[in-house]
C-alpha cells in the first residue's frame, strides 16, 4: 500500500501534520482532556499519568498518523511526479530539495514548544557525534574512548572564542561589535574543531605506531585528562563550569551544520579513498599491499572523527549556554557508544537511527526516571543479542534508492531518468 | 638489467637464518617460479621483496631502483603486486569495491575532493569503476562485481583477490601459491587465467607454489629453496631431474 510513496511524500505528510497541530493541536488537546499539546507524542504524559493514556493516543491518531497516511497514499501521484521531476536535475538538486522540505517540517513540528526545540538540536548533535565516532569505531574499526574528550575541546575552544569576542568576560569587555556575531560563529566552531583534531593528534601519535587495543586505552586516559584540565582551569570556571555562551545556535544553524556533517562524512566514506577504511578495518596488510597508507589513513581519519566530534561538543555548549566538565565524562562516552552499537557499525543510515532512536527514546522515557535506566540497558542488551553488529548495521541505502520516485503515471518516464551522481 | 633485481639478501630472524644469500633477476615478461618444501622460507622471500620485512643484508632493485627498506604500500605502488597464501581478502566489502581500492595510489582527487565530491572526484571515481569492471571482465567474474566477497566461492576469491592485485598495474606480479586448496578444474582455471593475463599484459611474474604440474608448466625458469638457501636453479626440466632437489622433497635414501 505504501510501496509507491518516496520519501517526498512521507516528508509532505510531516509537513501537513506538523501544520495541522499548529493550526488546531491547543484546542484539540484541551477538548480531550489534555492540558496542552504532548510534546513528544504523549509517551511522557501517558508514563506520568495513565489515565491520559487514551486521550494521548486519540492526539497521537487525529493529528499523526491519519494525516500521514492520508496523505502519504493520496497525494502520491503527485509527490511520485515532482521525485521524477527532480530526478531530472543532478542528484544534489533533489537532495537539496528534500532536506529543505524536510527543515520546513522541522521548524513546524518544533515550534509549539521550546522543549522540542531542545530534544531536535541535542539530537542533531547526537547525530553528529554518533556519525564521528562511527568514522572511527565501525569504518574503521579502531575503538576510541576519546570522543567526549574531543567534544570538550570543541565546546570550550568555540566558547572561549564567542565569550571573549561579542559577549564580555573576565578577560575584558567584548571586543568586537555584536552584528559580526552569526557571521564568526561557523569560524569559531571550526577553530573548536580544529582543537579538538591537535588533541587527537597527540592521541594519534603513539596509538597508531602498532595495531592492537594501545588506542582504546590511550584515548580513555586522554579523555579523563581532558576532563581534569576543564576541571582545573579556574580562568574557564574551572568545575563549576562555563557560561553565557550568546543565542547562536538556533534550529536551522544547528540543522544546517547537521547536514553538512552528514553529507561530507558520507562523501568521504563513500569514495574509493574512503573504502581504505574498510580495508585497514578488515585486513590492514593486505591494505598495505594494495597501495594503501595505512598509517595516513588511520591519522587523517581519527582527526577528521575528532573535528566533528569537536564542532558538535562547540554547537552543544551553545545550545545549553553552558558547559560543565563533567558533562564530558564516562556517562557521555557509554551515551556515545550506546548509540552508535544502538544503530549500527559502519552505516551512515544506522548512525542517524541510533542516535535519533535513543534520544527520544531517552526523553520520552524521562518520566520513568530510576526504571529508565533499567529499560535502556535492556534494550541495548537485546539489540547485541539478536543484532549484534546494531541495526543498521555495514548497509547504506544510496541517496540515490532513497530519493527516487517509486512509481510514475508514466511508467517509460521514470526509466528513462539517468541515474545522476 | 632486469625489471627486478635482488642481490645477496639474507635475513635473520633473531637468531634463526631464514634467508641466506638469495639472488634472483626476473625480466619483462618473464615468470618465475619458486617451490620448496614446507618451511623453506618462500612467503619471507616474498615478504622481504614487498617490505613487510626488511632484509638484514643484500639490495632489491626495481627497474634500476632500489626499493630496500622501503613501506610496503610504496613498494606495491612502484608497481609490485603481490596475492597471499591464504587469501587475505576485505570481508565487508563487494567485489569492485577491492578491486577499486587497489588504484588507491594514483587517486588524483585528495581529501578535499573524498569531503566535497567534487566533479573532479566523480570523474575519476568514473574511471576507476571503468578499470575495475574491464578487470573483473578478463578475470570473468564481472557478473558478481556488487557481491560481498564473503559469499563467493573460494575459486571466485581467488579471482578477485588477482584482479585487485593487477588493478595496481604491476610491473612485476607475486602469486603466492595462486591454487592453494582448489581442486583440479578450477586449478586448470586459474592456469588459464595467469597465462591469458600474462599474455595480455606482458606481466613479469614470481610464483610460489607446490604443486609441481603447474610450476612445470608455467614457469621460464624455476629456483628450488631449501632452508633459506637456493639448491637449484634453472630450466624446469634440469631441475625436476636435479638430485638435490629429489632429496629435498623426498628425502634421501638411507645408506645402509
Amino acid at each position: 500500500m505504501f510501496a509507491q510513496t518516496p520519501l517526498l511524500g512521507w516528508i509532505l505528510g510531516i509537513i501537513v501534520a506538523s501544520g495541522l497541530e499548529r493550526l488546531v493541536g491547543l484546542p484539540l488537546a484541551r477538548a480531550i482532556g489534555l492540558s496542552k499539546p504532548p510534546v513528544l507524542f504523549g509517551v511522557d504524559i501517558a508514563l506520568k499519568t495513565p489515565q491520559l493514556l487514551p486521550a494521548s493516543l486519540l492526539y497521537d491518531l487525529v493529528i499523526y498518523l491519519i494525516p500521514v497516511i492520508l496523505v502519504a497514499r493520496f497525494l502520491n501521484p503527485l509527490s511520485n511526479r515532482v521525485s521524477a521531476w527532480l530526478f531530472r536535475f543532478p542528484l544534489g538538486v533533489s537532495a537539496l530539495v528534500h532536506v529543505a522540505l524536510l527543515y520546513l517540517g522541522l521548524e513546524l513540528w518544533t515550534g509549539v514548544s521550546d522543549y522540542r526545540v531542545l530534544v531536535a538540536k541535542l539530537m542533531m548533535i547526537a547525530i553528529m557525534i554518533t556519525l564521528s565516532l562511527n568514522v572511527v569505531n565501525g569504518f574503521m574499526g579502531e575503538f576510541s574512548c576519546s570522543h567526549p574528550g574531543f567534544m570538550a575541546l570543541g565546546a570550550y575552544i568555540a566558547s572561549l572564542l564567542t565569550v571573549v569576542f561579542f559577549v564580555g568576560s573576565n578577560f575584558g569587555p567584548a571586543v568586537l561589535p555584536a552584528f559580526i556575531g552569526p557571521f564568526f560563529f561557523p569560524l569559531a566552531l571550526i577553530l573548536g574543531g580544529l582543537t579538538a583534531s591537535l588533541g587527537a593528534l597527540l592521541v594519534a601519535i603513539p596509538s597508531f605506531r602498532t595495531r592492537g587495543d594501545y588506542l582504546a586505552i590511550i584515548s580513555l586516559a586522554f579523555l579523563f585528562i581532558v576532563k581534569s584540565l576543564f576541571e582545573n582551569l579556574e580562568m574557564l570556571g574551572g568545575a563549576r563550569g562555563f557560561g553565557n555562551q550568546p543565542n547562536w545556535a538556533t534550529l536551522p544553524v544547528v540543522f544546517a551544520w547537521t547536514m553538512l556533517c552528514i553529507w561530507i562524512i558520507n562523501n568521504f566514506v563513500e569514495s574509493t579513498m574512503g573504502k581504505a577504511l574498510n580495508a585497514v578495518r578488515d585486513n590492514e596488510l593486505a591494505a598495505d599491499a594494495m597501495t594503501v597508507d595505512t598509517r595516513k589513513t588511520k591519522m587523517i581519519t581519527f582527526l577528521f572523527g575528532a573535528f566533528w566530534a569537536g564542532v558538535a561538543g562547540g554547537l552543544f555548549a551553545h545550545v545549553l549556554r553552558y558547559v560543565n566538565p563533567s558533562t564530558f565524562g564516562l556517562q557521555k562516552l557509554a551515551e556515545v557508544l550506546a548509540m552508535l552499537y544502538f544503530g549500527g557499525l559502519n552505516s551512515v543510515v544506522g548512525s542517524i537511527v541510533g542516535a535519533v532512536g535513543y534520544n527520544m527514546l531517552s526523553e520520552m522515557l524521562r518520566p520513568l526516571e530510576l526504571f529508565k535506566w533499567i529499560i535502556i540497558p535492556l534494550l541495548l542488551i537485546l539489540v547485541m543479542i539478536y543484532r549484534p553488529t546494531g541495526l543498521i548495521a555495514f548497509r547504506e541505502f544510496g541517496l540515490h534508492n532513497i530519493l527516487q520516485p517509486k512509481k510514475s503515471h508514466n511508467k517509460d518516464e521514470v526509466e528513462n531518468v539517468p541515474p545522476a551522481s | 638489467m632486469s625489471l627486478l633485481q635482488v642481490n645477496q639478501m639474507t635475513h635473520y630472524f633473531g637468531g634463526l637464518r631464514a634467508v641466506y644469500d638469495y639472488n634472483l633477476s626476473i625480466n619483462r615478461g618473464e615468470i618465475h617460479g619458486l617451490i620448496g618444501p614446507n618451511g623453506a622460507g618462500k612467503t619471507t622471500i616474498f615478504n622481504l621483496i614487498t617490505g613487510i620485512y626488511t632484509p638484514t643484508e643484500g639490495d632489491i632493485l626495481l627497474d634500476g631502483q632500489s626499493i630496500k627498506g622501503m613501506r610496503p604500500h610504496r613498494i606495491a605502488a612502484a608497481g609490485l603486486a603481490r596475492t597471499f597464501q591464504n587469501l587475505l581478502l576485505w570481508r565487508h566489502m563487494t567485489v569492485i569495491e577491492h578491486v577499486k581500492l587497489a588504484r588507491y595510489s594514483k587517486i588524483g582527487y585528495g581529501l578535499m575532493g573524498a569531503f566535497f565530491n567534487t566533479p573532479r572526484r566523480t570523474k575519476e571515481e568514473a574511471q576507476i569503476t571503468r578499470v575495475a569492471m574491464d578487470l573483473l571482465e578478463l578475470m570473468g567474474i564481472s557478473h558478481l562485481a556488487d557481491t560481498v566477497v564473503t559469499n563467493l566461492p573460494y575459486g571466485a576469491q581467488r579471482r578477485v583477490e588477482l584482479a585487485r592485485a593487477l588493478a595496481i598495474e604491476p610491473k612485476v606480479l607475486f602469486l603466492d601459491e595462486p591454487t592453494a586448496g582448489m581442486n583440479p578444474e578450477e586449478m586448470e582455471q586459474m592456469i588459464d587465467i595467469i597465462r591469458q593475463v600474462h599474455r595480455q599484459l606482458n606481466l613479469a611474474i614470481f610464483l610460489i607454489e607446490h604443486r609441481m604440474r603447474l610450476v612445470m608448466q608455467l614457469s621460464e625458469r624455476i629456483q628450488t629453496l631449501v632452508f633459506g638457501e637456493v639448491v637449484a636453479e634453472g630450466l624446469p626440466e634440469d631441475v625436476r631431474n636435479n638430485p638435490l632437489v629429489i632429496d629435498a622433497y623426498l628425502g634421501k635414501e638411507v645408506e645402509t
